[in-house]
Parts: structure tokens; sequence; C-alpha cells
């Protein structure tokens, strides 16, 4: 009759029930147990596979290219690329470059997320300011600041500045919002505590806004990072005199694609050095100041 | 009933005269409280209840001196409030303990903040916290603390710049049944001990009777008083009980129903 009802066919359902009943039931508890359960390999074999494919992709694009079935002019191959990374670390002036790009990055991220934190949380003291700034920000925002280095780089000029300048308008604003953000999630109630407590507004945004904002800053440490590194860069490739970003650029000109390889693999493992620091310093503040 | 201790002459601890509070917003005007007055005496404890939007928060925070009233006049012992004194100690529904501070810098907030002697003010944290059983969690920070912990850890903070009057704003209403009923019990015994002027806001009725001298019922928005009424317990005794022993008199059922009455909860649409 229910079967009837859900507009089943009655007589296939009847019929199961019937003849499978108690067999069923043990079928089904054997289906039940084979949950899929995902066999775990240990952390060794997993490294090893790891590097394995590592290995073998480096293989197989040396012999690849020895072979030319891809092209060694375009693609360049492990071989020579190094015996570039042994010149331009041994000849090469490797490490102005890496300082320079270096530097401009930790500038440019210092500079833009403590801006772009005192900018976000300047918002908390008037309602109508931040009423005011925010379609500025929001517009800032929605321009691709990149399109702007260009412009950046002829008022800033050639040097060290254009870059931070870059790496600081990546990353101002994501912190400008990100603060003011922390600043409307600011406790109503705390707040109200504290003017009941007879505080003055100074202190409220002392103790009370800064710290509710210290968690969102923290949390956009790692992405701006990130950020300020494409900057600099970026600022780089437009015009500079140093810098990994301009090897790159002078390599791809000449067609030195082992030196333009080269000097990606450098800004990888700077890149992964910054963060693992920054994300270290995140844990250290998370700990220290949060919690 | 003048406390023997007051040697000027004594006025009421709160006069609310009067009250009427507008609120503008962009479209338009609400009134929220209209034309409320309101006497407490010293060492009363009154609790405020009303179906919530009364206005019976806001007429708390007029007495706070964070809102100042359209009309009317609020004195706290005979003096015009005209903003926030550390005089008044105000709690609120949650703790509003800050997270990154450990609880006995929570409980310090307020020395801080007026700039009161660190160290007298420090002792004196620390003995409120250890008599409401938090001595083990000075240094601890608010997240490591169940409900009932955080909310004693507040009232410890707010008897730490010894108020005289205090507001409480539900200040139990986010714990559960249980702990709520011990809280209320251990904290109505703390303010009767220290003969503390109390402002109880409250949409419990059951919290009200048991705790106050005196229920004030607010009527829907705007808000006006209804109606006010002593809860006294004679079949108990001489003394007062306890708020968990109150819930237990004969008198109880009556006031509840009556206030229940009054409030007119089945007529919300």
């Amino acid at each position: 009759m229910n079967a009837k009802a859900l507009g089943l066919p009655g007589r296939i359902l009847g019929v199961a029930r019937l003849s499978d009943g108690a067999k069923g039931a043990t079928t089904q508890r054997k289906i039940a147990r084979k949950l899929p359960v995902q066999k775990i390999w240990s952390t060794t074999a997993l490294v090893a596979l790891q590097l394995a494919v590592l290995v073998g992709f480096v293989v197989l694009w040396e012999v690849a290219a020895e072979f030319k079935i891809i092209d060694p002019f375009f693609w360049s191959q492990p071989s020579s690329i190094w015996s570039t990374l042994v010149i331009f670390l041994t000849q090469g002036d490797a490490f102005t470059d890496i300082a320079f790009t270096f530097r401009s990055t930790i500038f440019g991220f210092i500079i833009g997320t403590t801006g772009g934190a005192v900018l976000g949380m300047s918002f908390w003291w008037s309602r109508n300011y931040a009423q005011i700034v925010q379609p500025y920000i929001i517009c800032l925002e929605s321009i691709p600041k990149l399109a702007l280095a260009p412009l950046i780089v002829l008022v800033f000029g050639m040097g060290l500045s254009s870059k931070v300048a870059t790496a600081t308008a990546l990353t101002v604003v994501v912190s400008t919002l990100t603060a003011y953000a922390g600043v409307q999630a600011v406790d109503r109630d705390q707040e109200r505590l504290f003017y009941s407590l007879g505080a003055s507004r100074w202190q409220v945004f002392k103790k009370l806004v800064v710290p509710s904002c210290i968690p969102w800053i923290v949390s956009i440490l790692r992405v701006n990072i990130g950020l300020a590194l494409t900057g600099s860069i970026v600022g780089e490739f437009v015009s500079s005199q140093h810098g990994l970003g301009r090897t790159i650029l002078y390599a791809g000109s000449t067609y030195e694609i082992s030196l333009v390889w080269v000097a990606v693999l450098i800004l990888s493992a700077l890149s992964m050095v910054m963060y693992v620091t920054v994300a270290w310093l995140e844990k250290v503040l998370r700990k220290g100041v949060v919690h | 009933m003048a406390v023997p201790d007051q040697t000027i002459p004594t006025h009421p601890a709160v006069e609310i005269q009067g009250v009427t509070l507008n609120y503008f917003t962009p479209d338009r005007e609400t009134l929220a409280l209209a034309n409320v007055s309101l006497t407490v005496e010293q060492g009363e404890f009154v609790a405020i209840v009303g179906s919530s939007g009364c206005g019976k928060s806001t007429l708390l925070s007029l007495v706070s001196g964070l809102l100042p009233p359209s009309r009317g006049s609020i004195r706290i012992d005979g003096k015009e409030v005209a903003k926030p004194s550390p005089r008044v100690g105000y709690m609120f529904q949650k703790d509003t303990l800050l997270e990154w501070r450990t609880i006995i810098d929570n409980v310090l907030i307020g020395a801080e903040l007026l700039g009161i002697d660190k160290i007298v003010a420090r002792r004196r944290a620390e003995d409120l916290l250890v008599r409401y059983g938090l001595g083990d969690f000075l240094h601890s920070l608010p997240g490591q603390l169940s409900g009932g912990m955080r909310q004693r850890a507040a009232l410890a903070r707010t008897l730490c710049c010894e108020p005289d009057l205090l507001l409480l704003d539900e200040p139990f209403s986010a714990l559960d049944y249980q702990t709520r009923l011990a809280l209320s019990d251990e904290v109505a015994g703390i303010l009767s001990a220290e003969r503390k002027t109390v402002i109880l806001v409250t949409h419990d009725i059951g919290e009200a009777i048991s705790m106050a001298n005196r229920v004030i019922v607010m009527s829907r928005r705007p808000g006006r008083i209804k109606s006010e009424r002593k809860t006294d317990f004679p079949s108990f005794g001489p003394t007062r009980p306890t708020p968990f022993q109150a819930r237990k008199c004969s008198e109880f059922a009556n006031y509840f129903q009556t206030i229940w009455d009054e409030l007119d909860i089945h007529q919300i649409h």
C-alpha cells in the first residue's frame, strides 16, 4: 500500500522483501562494513615518492631535450641550468640582485601592511570619514595595480624606491580593507563597557580597537609577503639596474633561457624562505598577542 | 531606610523623573521611553521586566550616562547624571571579557582606565577572584573558562572599582539554566553582603521575583512603567530567602502569575 502510494512498482518491492528477507539484511551489513578506508603510506615512502617525481621530471626533461623532443633553445635543459646556476652564484653579482629584490620586497611588505593597518583602523574614529574614503579604497582595490607600475617607475625613478612603491601599492589596499573589517567587528558591548568605565576615545582605541584588529592584520601577513614579492619583480621588469626580476627580463631578451630558469629558481627559494618566516612570525604573534 | 554609616542627608540612590527618549534615524523617529519615573532607595534591589524591545536596557544606558535622555532628569545620589561615572558599575548580557588579557588583567581594566593605584586595585582584584572561586585562574585567558566562570570574572571586574550602584543588563541570560540559577544565588548573596544598590533588567520573571525586593513591569514600546510591586516572602520567615529558596515559597507562584498577566506576552502577533 505504501509502495503504491509512493508510486513504486509494488510487486517488485514485495518480491524482494519476501525472498531476500534475512539474507538481504546480512548482505547489507557486509556492505556497510566495507566503508572506503584509505591506506595511508608511511612518511618515508611518501617522501621517497615525492623525490622520485622530481627526479623523474628532471630526467625526462633532460632526455627530451637531449633527443630534441623539445627544443632546448626555448626550454633549456637541467644540465645547462645547473652549470648556469653555478656560474651565476660564483661569478656574477648574484647576491647584489638577490639582496635588491629581497630588500624592496621587505620594505614594501612592511610599509604596505603597517600603512594599510593604520589607515584601516583610522576609520574607527569617524563614521563619516570612513563613508567618504571607503569608495576610493574600493576603487583602488579594483584597479589592477600592476598596470600602474610604469607610472610608478616614472615618478619614483629607476632605483629601489620605485620597487618598494609597487610592492606597497599591491599590499596596502588589502591591508586597509582587512583592518577595517576588524574595526567593524569590534564588539559593541565591549565598547560600551569601556565608555561606562569612563574611558576616553583614545583609551578605547588603544586598549580595545587595536588589540581586536591584530588577529585580522596577522591573518593577511602571508598573503602580503607574496604580493610584495610580485610587486617588486614587476617594478624591476619595468625598469631596473638590479634585482632578480631584471635578471629574468635581461636573460629572456638575450635568449639565455637557462639564466631565466636560474633566476626563477632563486626567486622561488627566496619566496619560500620569506613565506616560512612570515608563517612563523604569524604563529608567534598569535600565541603572544592573541592567545 | 537610611544607611547607618551615612552622615550627609541621604538622597535616593537613583531618581528617574519624567524621562522620555526619542531615537532618531535618518528615516524616522522612534519613541523608546515615554515619561518614565522611578525611584530606587539606597541598598535596594530593583528588577525591571518587560518584553524584548520595550526599552528596559535603554533605561539602564540612560542611568549609566552613556545616553542622554530627550526629556526628564536622572539623578544618582541627588546629582544629575551627565556622563559615565566609576561609581556606577555596568554588567552586560555578554561577559565582554577581553580575550587577549588574562583574567586578573581583565578585572583590572577599570582601575587601569581610571588611573587608580595599581597595587591596591590588584590586591582587591585578587581578593575578589579568590572569593568567587577563580583563584586558580588569575593568569588564565578567558577562553579557558566556562560561561559561568567568565560571568563571575565579569562581576569581579564590575565590583573591583567599588561602585555604589550596579546596573545589570540581563547578566545571566547567556548561561545555561542550571548555571543561571546557581550564579544568581551567588550574585544575590554577594550583592546583599556588600549592600549595593542594584537595578537588574531581565526578561526572566522568575529571576526578577526571586532576586529583587521590588519588581517593575514595563509595557511594550514606547516603554512605560506599567506596575511595580514589592516581593515579600512572609511564609519564609523574617529574613529574605535566597533566590533559590524564594522560588520554592508559596508567594512565588502568585507573583509569577500576576506579572505574567501584566506582561501580555500572549498578545504578541
